[in-house]
Formats: C-alpha cells, structure tokens, sequence
C-alpha cells in the first residue's frame, strides 16, 4: 500500500477560487518527488492538505493507511507527528535558540504541559544535539535564531523536521529564499536525509532544473490540476512548457539550452 | 522640460491649496470653539512666567513634601497594578480575539467588539460611574483605570500576535503541537517584546490618567494637586507637578533601558 | 566556497562516531546537575523574567499597602453594575436637546483640532532641532530633555497652569492640550526624521542646496506619510484628551456636559447617552483614520 494517495482531492477557497481539481496521485515509501509549477498553481495548497493545515474541500487522502481528511483532533495530531513540514521562509520562532527550535519537533508527541513548559528529556535534548551537529550547526546551538543566515535557518528547519522521526517530510519552497550555494546545502541534506534515513520527501520547487538534478519522479502542476507525473527522464520540454504555460524561449532554460 | 515644471506648479498648487484648507479649518474651529488665537498665544508668556515663580519649592511646599511623596508612591503602585492585572486579563482575550489563535469567528468578533467599547469609553465615565459605588476609594480610580488598559492592551496584543507569530504557529501546527503549546512555546517568545513595550507604556500612560482620574473622584496625587491649586498654594502644587514628572522620567528611563536588552 | 559545500556533502550523518561525541561535547552547556541547557545564551531571557517578577511583586506590595478604607466591596460591585446597567442600557436625553448636545461634540471636535493643527506645526520646526541626522548634538539633547519635561506633565495639569492666566475655558483647555501634544509629536516627528535614508540628504548637500531646501525637498518628501500618521493618530488621543478637559477641567464641550450629568445632576441615563455619542464620534474618527492611513501608505 501506498505511503500516501490523494484521491479526487479538490480545494476551493471561499467558493470561488479553485486551487485544486481533481487531483489523484499517490506516493510509495522512499520516494523524492518534485512537485513543479507557476507560482499560484496550487502546490503549496496540495502539500497543505496532507497535513490539514488546509482543509481539503472534496476527495479523500490517505496517509500511512490513516484517513486525513476524516481524522478528528487526536488522529490528526498523530498524523501531523508523521508528517513534517519546512516552509519557504523557515518558520521559526526567531527569539528561542536553536536547539529549542529544532526541540519544537517532539511538542506532538510530548503532554501538553511538559511540552508548554518546554522540558524535554535528557535523551531528547542529546538527539538534538547529534542532529544539529548533521546539519553543521553545532556552533549556532545557542544562538537565537534571529542571529542566523537564511541558509543556517533553514537548516534550522530541517532539523527540526528530523526531530519528529516523521515517516515523510513536505518542503513547501525550501530554497526560495535562498542563494544558490545555501539551495545546493538544503538540498543535499534533504536527499541525504531520504538515501540514508528512508524518509519519503514531497517537495515543492521553482526551478525546474533542481527538481530534476534531485528527484527520480516529478509532478507538474498548473492551476489546480496535475498535468505530468511521472519519471524524470520523461519531462521532455514540451511538457515544461505545457506545466508553465509558455512558448518557447520564455523560460530561462530555453535560453540556457 | 515642460512636463517637470507641470510637475513643480502642479505640487506648488497643491501645497498652496492644502495650507489654505488649514488655514480655514483653523478659522472654522476657532470660532466654533470660541478660542481667540491672541488670548492663547499671550498665555503662553503667562504659563511660563507661572513655572518660573513656582518652580523652586518655599518652605511650605517642602512641609509638604512627605505628604506628596506617599500620594506618589500610592500613584505609581496603581498604575503597575492596574496594568499587569489588566495585561494578564488582555493577553487571554487577545489569543481569543486574534486571527492566529482564535476559536472561532464569533467569539472573535465578541471579544473584539469588547475590547473596542471599554476602550472607547472614556476613562471620566468610568471614574465617575465608580464614584457612586465606590466613593472617594482607590479602588474607584483602579477600576476606571482598569477598564481602558484593558481595552487598550486587548487590541494591542491583538495586533502584537497576529503581525508576529503567523509564521511560526503553522510550523508548531505542522509538528502536531496543540493549543496550549503553541501559545507558550510560540506566541509568547515571540510577541514579547511587542507585549512588553506595551505593558511599560501602558504603566507610564497610568501615571498621567491618574492624575486626572484623582482630579475627578478627589483621591490620589490628583486631589492633592486640585486642592494645593484652588487654595492657591502654588508652590505646592508645582511641587506636585515636579514630583510627578521627575517620576515619569525615571519610568521611561527605566523603560527604554529594558527595552533595549530584551529586544 | 566550494570547500564548505563539499564538507557539508560529506558529514557523516549517522553521527554515531565516538569522536564526533566527544566533539559535540565541547558545544553542549550543561547546568550543575548535568542536565542540559537548551535557552539562548542571552540577555534577554533572563531580563524579562526579571521583569515580570518584579512587576508582580509591585503588584502584590499595591493590594497589600492600598487603604481601602474598609468598603463594603460586594455592596460596591453590585452598585456597580447596576449603574452600568442605568448607564448603558437606559440612555436617555433629560436635560439636554439633541442639537445642543452634537454642538458640544462639534466644540470639543474643534479643541481636538485646533491644539493638533497648532501642536503639529510647532512639533514640525522643533523636530528639524532635535533630529540627530540633521541637528547639532548639543541641539539635539537640549531640545530633545525640554520635550521630554514637557510630555511628563499630564495633560489635565498644563490645562490647569494656563488657566492660572488666561481663565477656565477654551483657551486653556487649547493651550494645555497643544502643549502636550506639541511635545509628543516632536519625539515622533523627530524619529520619523531619523529614520530617513541618509543619501538623500547627503546627495542635496552635495548639490550645494540650502537648509530649506533640503527640508522641503528631501525631509518633507519622505517623512510626510509617517508624519500624517502620527498626527491623525495624536488626533484621536486629542479629541479623547478634550473629552477629559471638559470633564475634569471645565474646559468645555461634550466632556463638560458628561461632567455636569455626572457629578452635579447625577443623571446617570443622560451621562448613558452622552457616553455612547462620544463613543460612535471616537469610533468613526478611528475608521476614519485607518482610512487615511491605509491610503497614505
């Protein structure tokens, strides 16, 4: 069975605005799939329904053999310690150091209180030391996160998401805010993070070309509806410019050849 | 060429038209407010002549002055009472009223109405309002002082919360955090230094509505003031007007010199 | 550049090796009992925990010193709320007219204006002195303690020292509330100031223009959206302000009419309908100038 199916999963906002149509998928265990698209597509609303941060208006998604969009409070919560999240603009609570940060990844699996009053086990705090130090991130350990560069943020971020043990990690963006030398890190850490620990990664990009020097699979998506999925070796241009919209020449890799 | 000194005259036009506009709102309101512009700058010469005999104490306002000093200390404990009492109260109103953290729309909109009317009342109304139940007590100016920081600081927290913790609520939403942890391991970290500078502006601002509120129901530092004033004791009361203000220096002082560390 | 990417690539990201422990160590704080620190290594936590407590240590010493002369303090909750309820819930109009009393709001609508116009123009030259990029720094600090002096004092007490010369009335209740808010927009103006981009000024300078023309085209350019703001914002607290004067100074206007209801008639329906007048009035002022705002930005 697979990891995660979308069946006939559509989203519209406010009754008006569609951001989703129809869109059936699914994704095995260790897999790292691109999602590409114009910006507005819907992707970002796509990776949101896994975890409800949106809810999606029709269809069904079924994670780890859970129903999502059925789950009440309880299921949900397990559902989300499973899933992890890293956002574009990394989302961290700026004036808490970072291993208090990278901590916030057991506050699903903790009780309320000792999670509210932040006290984590020894052999938690340990965890997050080794996993700080993967990430490089030793030397920043006590530093408030307002004092990092975007790159060491989101690095931040990603240790956070490992944190969670989750079974599959989304990355809304990850590196859109980034230089290309901090995108290249984040993105050998992501696929380190699925080679050597099998997590499933979803990811969403912009540029085309690092979704497929990185993922084995990529889905296109344009206004609300999937129109490629499948291998990467199969995204011929024709089907770039399908995904974008465009003619020819339009795109920057045209010009790159 | 032609089109930059359209530019010029166009800006000038507007300049002369907008000075024009407040030179007949400022006509308009001094005449329905029966203020006479000669009156009022001659005044000024007055007021200052007024500061400069009174500004050193005599004899008799330094007898006072133990007096003065307990009414100071009585002021400046309420307005940090009235204020961390009313930003503990405002703080949980504000996680219902704001958009991040609310529980659903309708009490949103109840909290936010709430907020907006005890801040909209004015603090007189409330002063003498109280005056009937309470009296002459201090608890009359507590509670008018009460109503509107509350009010004030609910819409602060409000603003404070949704401007700074969006962000970091979705990723504590993401890890599967419920409400309680997402309020102390993410909006608080990360509105404090907008909840603190409010609450020390709040205690500052205390100390000047106090007087007024103390002028109205005769208590407080306020009264004393009146009292010196009407009895024509000048010095005294400048002596009060001395006391507070080198009062509301310290706290802002003291202030802006936390500010600075905590932000 | 590239070495960095490439150590990065090659971490070992099992991190089981003992050395990498051992390394590791040298990162980790512990606390006496062992136990791991996980706060940021900063000030700043520690000041505010400071802070709260002391806050609430005053607090407690305030209800423990407070003389509340023995009040009967359940009698005067439930006095309380009844009044509220005569206040808010009986409004009615006994001794005034309706005209008579949109006419005091009117009055108190033009003391809120005229001591923002006046305030604001004064404010405007005073902070072109105490602006630290564009003023003398002795300048600066002279002017910037007067203002400070000046905004200490409560509005209610400069109403009072001009009444001293010019009488109970409008005039001191104008001059009064100019002077304060004389004094609190000059800091904001001032900072509107500082916070401007430096080039500009140094590029007119550089341009051989005068003092004034540099103010009118670089500093007023580009601090008049934050200045609008601010003054509209010391509008509402002006008509606020002139609503307490009326009231605690018999300053005149709506704030006086309350005060009559209040404490002399002891009408507490009329005092109900002259509270929910001044209360539409703030409100539609408040929208009013989030419209602005909104707009100027």
């Amino acid at each position: 069975m697979a990891l995660l199916s979308f069946q006939n999963v559509s989203k519209t906002y406010n009754n008006v605005t569609k951001a989703l149509q129809d869109v059936t998928f699914s994704i095995e265990e260790g897999e790292f799939v691109s999602i590409i698209g114009p910006s507005g597509a819907g992707k970002s609303t796509l990776l949101r329904c896994i975890n409800r941060l949106v809810d999606a208006s029709q269809g069904e998604i079924f994670f780890d053999g859970q129903n999502v969009t059925s789950s009440k409070k309880k299921e949900l919560r397990e559902i989300r310690t499973k899933t992890a999240m890293i956002f574009q603009h990394y989302n961290l609570v700026d004036r808490l150091s970072v291993v208090e940060n990278v901590l916030h990844g057991r506050l699903g699996q903790k009780s309320t209180l000792n999670g509210a009053a932040g006290h984590y086990t020894e052999e938690e705090k340990q965890e997050a030391f080794r996993i700080i130090q993967e990430m490089g991130l030793e030397e920043q350990a006590y530093k408030r996160c307002d004092e990092l560069s975007g790159g060491q943020k989101q690095r931040v971020g990603i240790a956070r998401a490992i944190m969670q043990h989750p079974k599959l990690i989304l990355c809304d963006e990850p590196i859109a805010s980034l230089d290309p030398k901090s995108s290249k890190v984040i993105m050998d850490h992501l696929k380190s993070i699925n080679q050597t620990k099998n997590i499933t990664c979803l990811v969403n990009l912009h540029q085309v070309d690092v979704a497929m020097k990185y993922s084995e699979r990529i889905i296109g998506v344009t206004a609300g509806k999937i129109v490629y999925d499948g291998p990467t070796s199969g995204l011929t241009k024709e089907i770039i410019h399908e995904i974008y919209q465009s003619s020819d020449h339009d795109l920057i890799m045209d010009v790159q050849g | 060429m032609q089109t930059t000194m359209d530019i010029f005259k166009k800006r000038k036009l507007t300049y002369t038209l907008v000075f024009l506009a407040f030179i007949a709102i400022f006509a308009g309101a001094s005449v329905v407010a029966e203020f006479n512009p000669v009156d009022g700058i001659s005044s000024f010469p007055a007021a200052i002549q007024w500061i400069a005999a009174n500004l050193i104490p005599d004899a008799g306002a330094m007898e006072r002055f133990p007096k003065i000093l307990s009414e100071l200390l009585e002021t400046a404990l309420l307005s940090v009472a009235v204020t961390v009492v009313a930003a503990v109260l405002a703080f949980f109103f504000s996680l219902l009223g704001s958009n991040i953290t609310k529980i659903n729309g309708l009490l949103k909109r109840a909290v936010r109405i709430v907020a907006a009317f005890f801040r909209n009342v004015p603090d007189v109304v409330w002063a003498m309002l109280l005056m009937f139940s309470f009296g002459q007590n201090i608890l009359t100016g507590f509670f008018a002082l009460f109503f509107t920081t509350f009010g004030l600081l609910t819409r602060a927290f409000i603003e404070t919360i949704d401007e700074v913790s969006s962000n970091c609520v979705e990723a504590l939403d993401a890890t599967g955090a419920n409400f309680i942890q997402k309020v102390f391991q993410g909006i608080i970290p990360s509105s404090l230094p907008g909840i603190t500078t409010w609450v020390l502006y709040m205690i500052e601002t205390n100390i000047r509505s106090s007087t007024l509120i103390g002028i109205l129901t005769a208590t407080g530092i306020g009264y004393l003031f009146d009292l010196y004033y009407k009895r024509l004791d000048f010095a005294s009361a400048s002596l009060v007007v001395l006391s507070i203000v080198v009062l509301v220096l310290v706290i802002e002082t003291v202030s802006n010199k936390i500010r600075k560390v905590i932000l | 550049m590239i070495n960095e990417t490439v150590a990065v690539a090659t971490r070992p990201l099992s991190g089981e090796k003992s050395s990498a422990a051992v390394n590791l160590e040298r990162f980790v704080n512990r606390s006496r009992n062992g136990k791991i620190k996980i706060g940021a290594r900063n000030k700043s936590q520690l000041a505010v925990k400071l802070l709260v407590l002391v806050l609430l240590s005053i607090t407690v010493v305030a209800f423990v010193t407070f003389d509340y002369q023995g009040i009967d303090f359940g009698q005067a909750v439930t006095d309380t709320l009844h009044n509220i309820k005569t206040v808010f819930l009986e409004p009615e109009l006994s001794r005034d007219t309706v005209g008579g009393v949109l006419y005091q709001l009117l009055v108190t609508f033009c003391l809120g204006t005229l001591s923002t116009l006046i305030g604001a123009v004064l404010a405007f030259f005073c902070s072109l002195l105490c602006a630290r990029n564009i003023a003398h720094p002795v300048c600066v600090n002279i002017v910037k303690s007067v203002v400070a002096v000046a905004r200490a004092v409560p509005t209610v007490l400069w109403v009072l020292i001009f009444a001293v010369s010019a009488g109970l009335g409008s005039v001191a209740a104008v001059a009064g509330l100019t002077f304060h808010s004389f004094a609190y927009l000059t800091k904001a103006y001032a900072e509107s100031i500082e916070e401007m981009d430096h080039g500009v000024i140094e590029a007119l300078k550089a341009n051989g223009a005068s003092y004034w023309q540099i103010v009118c085209q670089a500093i007023l350019p580009s601090t008049i959206t934050s200045m609008v703001a601010w003054t509209f914002m010391r509008f509402e607290i002006n008509f606020a302000n002139a609503v307490a004067m009326g009231a605690a100074a018999g300053a005149g206007g709506i704030g006086f009419n309350l005060f009559m209801a209040g404490s002399f008639y002891f009408d507490l329906h009329e005092m109900g309908l002259l509270t929910y007048i001044v209360v539409i009035a703030v409100v539609i002022l408040e929208m009013i100038s989030t419209k602005i705002k909104a707009k100027v930005k």
